[in-house]
Formats: structure tokens, sequence, C-alpha cells
């Protein structure tokens, strides 16, 4: 079965050497990270964490999506998905893989990472985050292997997949729930301490996540024979568009209890990332796109001559993840630092080598979604012969 | 067997690759590595280490390890040698103070086996005892 | 007694391969350390005279800052804590670390927002270090258990065991901490052999002097400072001076809100 991933044609292997040179890049930067220290990075005594953790939280969402088309096709039986589920299963292995990634390069001393295992400490969201992840991780790996395999072999999957499968379904729930309560437990970060953080992580997550989802099939079906059906793409729109209401809701949500109650901590933040303070203004036209991108999508997702059109909803995609990217991807993680516990407006940009740190594990991600739906589609291809 | 040619000569390779460092030595005369021989060090009237040789010489890591967990995580900071001697559990100040030349004692054993402890990427090595760098150094005004 | 220790010893160091080393010297600490250390340990004669040593809960360590003591422009506590805590100075406020500074009172209490305060206060530089709090969010986050809090409420960190992860800074509400952005060692003047110096990687903050404590000193910045305006001791000796100090004086603290309990109290 994994053989199919080493027949490709030729745009096939080009396309993963041109990642594996991306990867390269990457990896050479965080060899000088590894060698000089995360100093290397934007990131200061006051803006603790950047880019790293703010792709880790984004990515996250992205892996915990994969539920929203295994959820339909196992509990509901709902049989459209059946051609896109082990999509997204791999897509969840793959953004797993690069969560742990993007929190293994921000580790200032990566070799002592075991030191998390040697020493459970179960007061830490951190040790929980790990657990969840690594466990997701190993849930998602045995079901595409074994429903594949069964597939592949035209027999029906053994029967004890089944409770692993729905167990995979509240973990997906967990895993983003956990990364959320990693922030919204600090007392001391106001911009982070709210109720809210958890279902507005789910909230994005499952309008970025089938969002990405829907990019990959359209892509697919351009270059490969596959095609998911009209039918589950349709309803891939449908589950984003709820998803994505919920998400903006939310948001206003959060509007609305810090302005009104106009509690000076809460308000920095807010006023940082769309105003600016003190004339320091960095992240305000990113947020503006962000929030203009999702008012923009909203009506695209809302009026059904326009969801129901597979270009228009490509379009409408691309959007829902930009939006959401710069929101949770950018904006959220580190607006939580800014301004710092004395006050003071410090801001933070990513370097040069932090940037490139993050695109080759983006590529690594790619690479594996790469190959993983090669085979998945190779093993179908094979059985409709 | 298939492929009997293709894995014989992967074998030999492979045997090859393996065995590679020997070869290299041998073509290039080296000998045998030499047991390494340390310069012990000769300080007045400190006549015994905290625990006998032959413990120290196997367990020392661990004594090491312990000392640090004691001070860093308990507050502890005196050690009682089994001979019922009181030490600082001070790597720097305890160990250095006899064992001045770490380049004498302690990297020759660590360099013939291999290891490389980072003790150094934050305790002190080059004091000089005698000197009285310490409390100077130390002194808050 | 020899034989036996030496045989445990042996036996610890065959068992450290197979078991964590937070059991292992558990076990050790608890039969290789004989009592009598007792007295030499944090609990020691100078600093809480009146107590007996007794179990450690009953010690409390806390600071007291007068700030109508405390003078503007002096740095004597600063520079001496940094001197012999071997803390670099990369002359750049990005890779900055500190463990004791000033800020602007109204920084430092920002939450207190009184906008019409007496002069004196209003333009005070206040100094201000890890509280050592007695629930210490940056313990409750950290996955590895690196930053711990003794028993006699002295928030450690524990160098060899920080991965470098930076939760710890996300959680303190007092912006304390700080990181090793890079190798420190270049950028220290002069090293002061009796302190080790930290890795590129780890976080590191003020820990009220432990290593002067168990000699029986105080903290550096209360030894140092000329106005005598930094007191330090056991909270809970009711004979303490820093009981005493709040007893008679009106003291604040920072972000008393957020459920913390901070351990340095200021008084205005």
């Amino acid at each position: 079965m994994l053989e199919h991933a080493l027949k490709g044609n030729k745009k096939y292997w080009s396309w993963l050497l041109f990642l594996a040179a991306v990867i390269l890049i990457g990896f050479y930067f965080y060899l000088k990270q590894f060698d000089y220290g995360l100093g290397i990075t934007g990131m200061s005594r006051n803006v603790s964490w950047g880019l790293y953790i703010a792709q880790f939280t984004f990515i996250v969402g992205v892996a915990a999506s994969a539920v929203m088309v295994v959820l339909p096709y196992y509990l509901h039986n709902y049989k459209a998905f059946g051609k896109i589920t082990i999509l997204g299963e791999f897509l969840a292995i793959s953004s797993v893989i690069m969560c742990m990634m993007f929190v293994f390069v921000d580790l200032g001393q990566p070799f002592r990472v075991a030191n998390i295992f040697l020493y459970p400490t179960v007061h830490s969201l951190m040790f929980w985050d790990v657990i969840a992840l690594s466990g997701y991780l190993v849930l998602n790996v045995i079901i595409t292997r074994v429903t594949l395999d069964a597939e592949h072999k035209s027999i029906a999957p053994p029967k004890w997949i089944r409770p692993v499968i729905v167990i995979s379904i509240p973990w997906a729930v967990s895993i983003h729930t956990v990364t959320a309560f990693l922030f919204s437990g600090l007392g001391g970060r106001p911009f982070w301490l709210t109720a809210i953080l958890a279902p507005r992580f789910l909230a994005s997550a499952f309008s970025a996540g089938p969002a990405l989802l829907v990019i990959l099939c359209l892509l697919l079906k351009r270059l490969t024979k596959f095609d998911a059906g009209t039918e589950a793409i349709k309803k891939l729109g449908l589950i984003i568009t709820y998803a994505m209401c919920a998400n903006v809701f939310f948001i206003l949500m959060e509007f609305f209890t810090t302005f009104y109650s106009g509690i000076p901590d809460h308000v920095a933040h807010m006023q940082y990332l769309y105003i600016g303070l003190d004339g320091k203004t960095r992240l305000v036209p990113w947020m503006w796109t962000s929030a203009f991108l999702s008012v923009l999508s909203l009506v695209f997702l809302v009026v059904p001559k326009l969801r129901n059109n597979t270009r228009m909803l490509l379009v409408t995609c691309i959007i829902v993840f930009l939006s959401i990217w710069i929101d949770k991807g950018l904006g959220l993680v580190i607006t939580g630092f800014i301004p710092t516990p004395f006050g003071k407006i410090i801001q933070y940009w990513p370097t040069v080598p932090e940037s490139f740190i993050s695109v080759g594990i983006w590529a690594i991600g790619v690479f594996l979604i790469t190959v993983f739906y090669k085979i998945a589609l190779s093993v179908r291809r094979e059985i409709e012969a | 067997m298939y492929d009997k040619g293709k894995i014989i000569i992967g074998l030999i390779i492979f045997a090859g690759f393996f065995t590679a460092p020997f070869w290299y030595n041998i073509s290039n005369g080296k000998e045998a590595l030499k047991k390494p021989e340390l310069v012990l060090p000769t300080k007045e009237g400190q006549t015994e280490c905290v625990e006998p040789v032959t413990f120290m010489r196997a367990d020392h890591m661990v004594l090491l390890n312990d000392w640090r967990y004691l001070v860093v995580r308990k507050g502890e900071r005196n050690y009682v040698s089994g001979t019922g001697k009181d030490f600082n559990m001070s790597l720097t100040n305890t160990c250095l103070n006899c064992h001045s030349n770490t380049a004498q004692f302690c990297d020759k054993c660590h360099t013939y086996v291999g290891v490389t402890p980072y003790c150094w990427d934050c305790h002190e090595k080059s004091i000089t005892p005698g000197t009285g760098m310490v409390s100077q150094n130390s002194e808050i005004k | 007694m020899d034989k036996s220790r030496r045989n445990f010893l042996k036996i610890a160091g065959i068992t450290a391969l197979g078991i964590t080393a937070d059991k292992l010297v558990n076990i050790r600490a608890q039969q290789a350390v004989p009592k009598q250390n007792v007295k030499d340990s944090v609990a020691s004669k100078n600093i809480i005279k009146a107590q007996k040593p007794g179990p450690a809960a009953e010690v409390r360590l806390a600071m007291v800052v007068d700030l109508r003591k405390c003078k503007q422009g002096c740095t004597k506590c600063i520079d001496a804590c940094n001197k012999i805590h071997n803390i670099p100075d990369f002359g750049e406020p990005k890779d900055e670390i500190k463990w004791i500074w000033k800020e602007p009172y109204e920084d430092a209490f920002l939450d207190q927002e009184n906008y019409y305060m007496k002069d004196e206060f209003k333009n005070k530089s206040v100094p201000v270090f890890c509280n050592n709090c007695d629930s210490p969010p940056c313990v409750e986050v950290c996955p590895t258990q690196a930053t711990f809090k003794r028993d006699d409420g002295i928030v450690m960190m524990d160098w060899h065991r920080c991965i470098g992860c930076r939760y710890c800074m996300a959680a303190c509400p007092y912006g304390s901490r700080s990181f090793n952005w890079r190798d420190p060692r270049p950028f220290i003047k002069n090293i002061n052999p009796d302190f080790p110096t930290r890795m590129k990687g780890v976080v590191e903050k003020c820990e009220f002097c432990d290593e002067r404590l168990s000699k029986g000193l105080l903290p550096a910045c209360v030894e140092v400072c000329p106005e005598k305006a930094l007191t330090f001791g056991n909270l809970n000796d009711p004979q303490a001076d820093v009981r005493k100090l709040l007893k008679e004086n009106f003291s604040v603290r920072r972000k008393p809100g957020l459920g913390t309990n901070p351990e340095i109290y200021y008084l205005v």
C-alpha cells in the first residue's frame, strides 16, 4: 500500500523535490537558531511567544476539523463523505505533525523535550496538550491505516476500529479545547482570559479546516481524476457557513464584553489590535483585513446561490482560510503580550530566519499531505480499475 | 535465495562501512587508544575525596546529580561523607577546589569515553584556588 | 554505616538508569542527609531567630519595600544583584535579563489608576522583582516542574530541567521572568564563580538570594540598601520585622486581585 508513494509521474516528483528544497532551507535556518538561540527570532522578553506558537494554535484547529467529515460519515452514516473522510483524516495527521514541530522549534532547550514525560505534571496544560496531540496522532494513524488497508483488500474494516473512530471524535474536540485552555487559564493575560476562547477556537477551526479541505478537493479534481462529488463539496460549504457564523458571532461577543465593561486591561489589547496604542499600529491593517474578509466570506456563504457555485465556493474558502489565519495565526497569540504587564507597548514582528523555519514546517506538512493523498488516491484507483 | 548476488554485495558494503573506523585508523598507523592518565590534585591537607576513589570513578555523575537535586530542589547544601566529614555540595567550590585543572582531570576520561557533559556551560571552571576569586566577585558592595 | 552507605550509593547508581531521578533522590534525601543539616538550611538562625526550626511550611519568606525610604536614582540593590548573580548586559532591550529593576509607580501599580497622587509618588520609581507568589501561576503552568515552590515559599528555578517553553513567562502577571535568548556568558563582565551562569534557552528570575540565605545571609539587595528600605523575613513569625512593619504601616501589593498572593509588600 505504501509503495504507491514511490510511484508517481514527473509532476509528482518535481513537486516533492521543490518541497524538499523548501524544507532544507527551513532546516538550515533551524540549525542557525539552534546554534545562536531563540534570539534569532523577533521574540523578546516582553513578547515571549510569536509566530511559532501562533502557527501551532492555528494548525491545531485544522487538525481538529477532521471531525467535521468523520462525524457525519461514521455517526450519521452520511455516504456523500465516503470519498473524502480519509482525506480529512490524513489532513489531521499532517497537521498534528506540524503542530508538534512548531512547539519543538519554539523550545529553548529542545534536547530536553523528554522532560515533559520524565516529570509529568498534571497541573500544566502544556503537559495535557502534548498528551492530547500525541493521542490524536496515534488514533488517526491507526484509523487511516486500518480503513485504507481494508479498502485496499476490498473487505469490510474490522469491527474493533469503530470504537476507535468514535473515540477520535471527542478527542478532536479535546485537542483544540486544551489548546484554548493553554491561553484562557492565565489570569495575568486579560486578552486570553475569556471563557469564549475555546468555543471560538472550535468555531474558527471548523471553518478554516473544512475550507482547506474544499480547496484541496478542488485542487485534486484539477490535478488528478479524483472527484469528491458535488454533494460532498456542497455539504462542506454548509458546514463552513454555520461554523463561520458562529465564529464571527463569538468575536462580536468578545467585542461587547470588552468595550461595554470598559475594563482598561481588557480594552487595551483590543485597542492595540484594531486601533493601535501610542501610535503603534503594526497589526491594525492585518486585523481590519481579517475582519473585512470575514464579513465578505459571510455574504458569500450565506447566499445559497453563491455558496453552491463551486468556483465561487473555492474563492470563499480561500477568503475564510486567510481571514482566520490572520486572526488566529497572527493576532491572537501576539496580542496577549501587548501591552506588557507594565502597560508598555513593545511590538513584535517575525524575523527572516523565523519565517523560513515556519515556512519549512508548512512545507513538511504539505509534503506529508501530498504523499498521503497520493497513497489514498492510488489505492482507490486500483480498486476501481 | 533470490537476488543472491545483490544481497551479498550489499552485505559486504555494509560490513565495510561498519568497520570503516578500524580500517581508517589502521591505515593511518594509529595505535590503540591508551588508558587516560589523570593528574591527581596535590592540595595540601586534603588527602581524600568526598567518597572513596572506586565509588567516585564509577558513580561521580550520580553523586553530582544528587547534589544538584538536593541543593536546587531541597535547599540542602551540606553533604556528610561516608567518613563523617562535612562538604559543601558545590561543583565549582568543592570539587574544583582540589581538582582545579579540569583539562587534566575531568576532560581526560570524558574525551576518552566520548561524552561531553555541559557542566561548564554555566559553572565556572577557571577558578584559581587561593586567589580569593570567589570571595572577591561574590562581594555585594 | 560506611559500607551500607557506599552500597546504597552503588545501587543508586545502577537504578538511576531505570528510575526517574526524582523518585530516586527522594529516597536518598531521606536516608543520606543527616538530620543535623536542618539547622544549616534556610530556616537559619539569622533570619528567623525567634522561631525554632519546625516544619518548613511554618516559614513564609517575604519582603517589605518601604517606598518612602527608597531613594530616586539609586541603583545599589540592582547593581549588587546583577553582580553576584552573573546577570549579563546585552546592551539590547530585546534580549534583556533582569531580576530586580525599577519601574515608574504608575506602571508597577498599573491597575490602581490613581490619577491625582502625592507628587512624590507620582514620579516615583519602584523596585520590582519576582513576587515569589504564594500561589504562583508560573509553577502551575510549568510542564516539567522546572520552576517550583519550596516549602519556605521561595519560587525556585531548576536550570538543569527547564526546556525553555516560556509558558511561565506567559503566565506571570508581573513580567518578572527573563529568558536567555542567546548565550549570556560573553556578556558578563566579571563572572562570580560562586554562582552559576545560565545557558541559552532557559528562563530565570529573582529567587530571594537562596544561595545567600543558605549561608545565613540576607538577600543582597536587602543588605546593600543604604536607606534600609528593604526588609526580609518570615511572614509566619509574629515577632519578625516584616510583620511589625506591615502591622504599623499601610501596604500595597501588585495586582493582588489575581489571587496569586504576591509576597512583596510595598509601604506607601
